[in-house]
């Protein structure tokens, strides 16, 4: 069975990416990560279909969220750097407030409350991205929410 | 808290335009765009080496059936951009508006035989206003004989209009012949270039 053309694919899966990289790496990056989530899964796109096409699009969506997150992570950051401009006055939802908090979680928590609640995904299908056991995946995604309540709650 | 989060809020027009800019840009096989025209909705499909498809919308099960096929013929790797058809929506507006006689297109082949694009190149040579049979296109493909092939590729000519299959008629002249599109769409072309009055 040929696969279905990329644009239908595309059309299908761009809100569970859209939504899941918001969430990983905030609004301002998101669209760089959607665009090469996307360039990515164009250029593997496979002729026979694959079983489950969204796991697999959030699968890459969560590596170029994790590249995301090592170049972050060099990066330097800015001493007494004051920007000129004032933050827009338009915050966030409240939501973000939370997810803001998972990005700052250890590597293995956070992947796996991003894949179980801003991808949705099952805890098998999470353990399949992370490569561990469905059991370490739930394990790490209990952890992490312990701990965000730890630190939303001081 | 409870044991789960809430995924974040976004707008979905945040993501469909993030879609549009990435299939505006990135590099598919095969671009595609829904045009408008006097004859119909067409379905325009180029690869880099040109314009591969162009089907009547109504004809061929919708958008969605052209795409599929297109995905098991040429490459599934299919995206929307309007702008990568802009020669050919440009040059479709000036034929449907008299000010275009011929196509300047480039044409990609991939679709088609090499006998059906010995008969499409003959059709392709047929001026506008003018019409001929398809035993003589048969002919011009080097094969006089072969009437019903050549009467067959023309059937599944993929660009209608730009090779101008409409301008093929039956040797008798007591009708018109077939059309890929419908035979009210092959007497709309003719009515157009003044073939048929009225």
């Amino acid at each position: 069975m040929t696969q279905p053309p990329f644009q239908r694919f595309l059309d299908a899966h761009r809100e569970d990416v859209w939504r899941f990289l918001v969430a990983a790496v905030g609004r301002d990056a998101a669209d760089d990560c959607f665009q090469e989530t996307f360039m990515a899964a164009l250029r593997a796109y496979p002729r026979t279909r694959v079983d489950n096409p969204r796991a697999w699009v959030l699968t890459i969506a969560h590596r170029k969220a994790l590249d995301h997150h090592r170049a972050r992570a060099r990066r330097p950051v800015p001493v007494g750097a004051v920007p000129d401009v004032p933050a827009p006055p338009m915050a966030d939802p409240a939501d973000d407030a939370v997810w803001t908090h998972v990005r700052d979680l250890p590597p293995k928590q956070r992947a796996a409350l991003l894949l179980r609640f801003a991808a949705d995904l099952s805890h098998r299908d999470v353990a399949a991205v992370l490569g561990c056991s469905e059991e370490a995946a739930r394990r790490s995604a209990h952890e992490g929410l312990k701990r965000l309540r730890e630190e939303l709650a001081a | 808290m409870t044991d789960r989060l809430v995924p974040p809020a976004f707008h979905p027009a945040d993501a469909a335009a993030a879609a549009a800019r990435f299939a505006a840009e990135a590099p598919a096989d095969v671009s595609y765009a829904v045009l408008d025209s006097p004859v119909g909705a067409l379905v325009a499909a180029a690869t880099p080496r040109g314009l591969a498809c162009l089907s009547y919308e109504d004809h061929h099960g919708g958008v969605d059936a052209v795409l599929e096929s297109l995905a098991a013929r040429l490459s599934p790797r299919i995206l929307e951009a309007p702008a990568r058809l802009d020669d050919i929506r440009r040059e479709l507006d000036e034929y449907f508006e008299r000010r275009r006689t011929h196509f300047d297109v480039r044409i990609d082949w991939a679709l088609v035989s090499p006998f059906g694009r010995r008969v499409l190149e003959a059709t392709a040579g047929i001026p506008f206003g003018e019409v001929s049979t398809y035993g003589q296109i048969a002919a011009q493909a080097g094969n006089p004989k072969a009437a019903r092939a050549t009467g067959n590729a023309l059937g599944g000519n993929p660009m209608p209009i730009v090779v101008p299959c409409h301008r093929v008629l039956h040797t008798n002249g007591r009708d018109i012949g077939r059309y890929t599109g419908g035979v009210h769409r092959k007497e709309a072309l003719l009515r157009l270039e003044g073939v048929l009055l009225g």
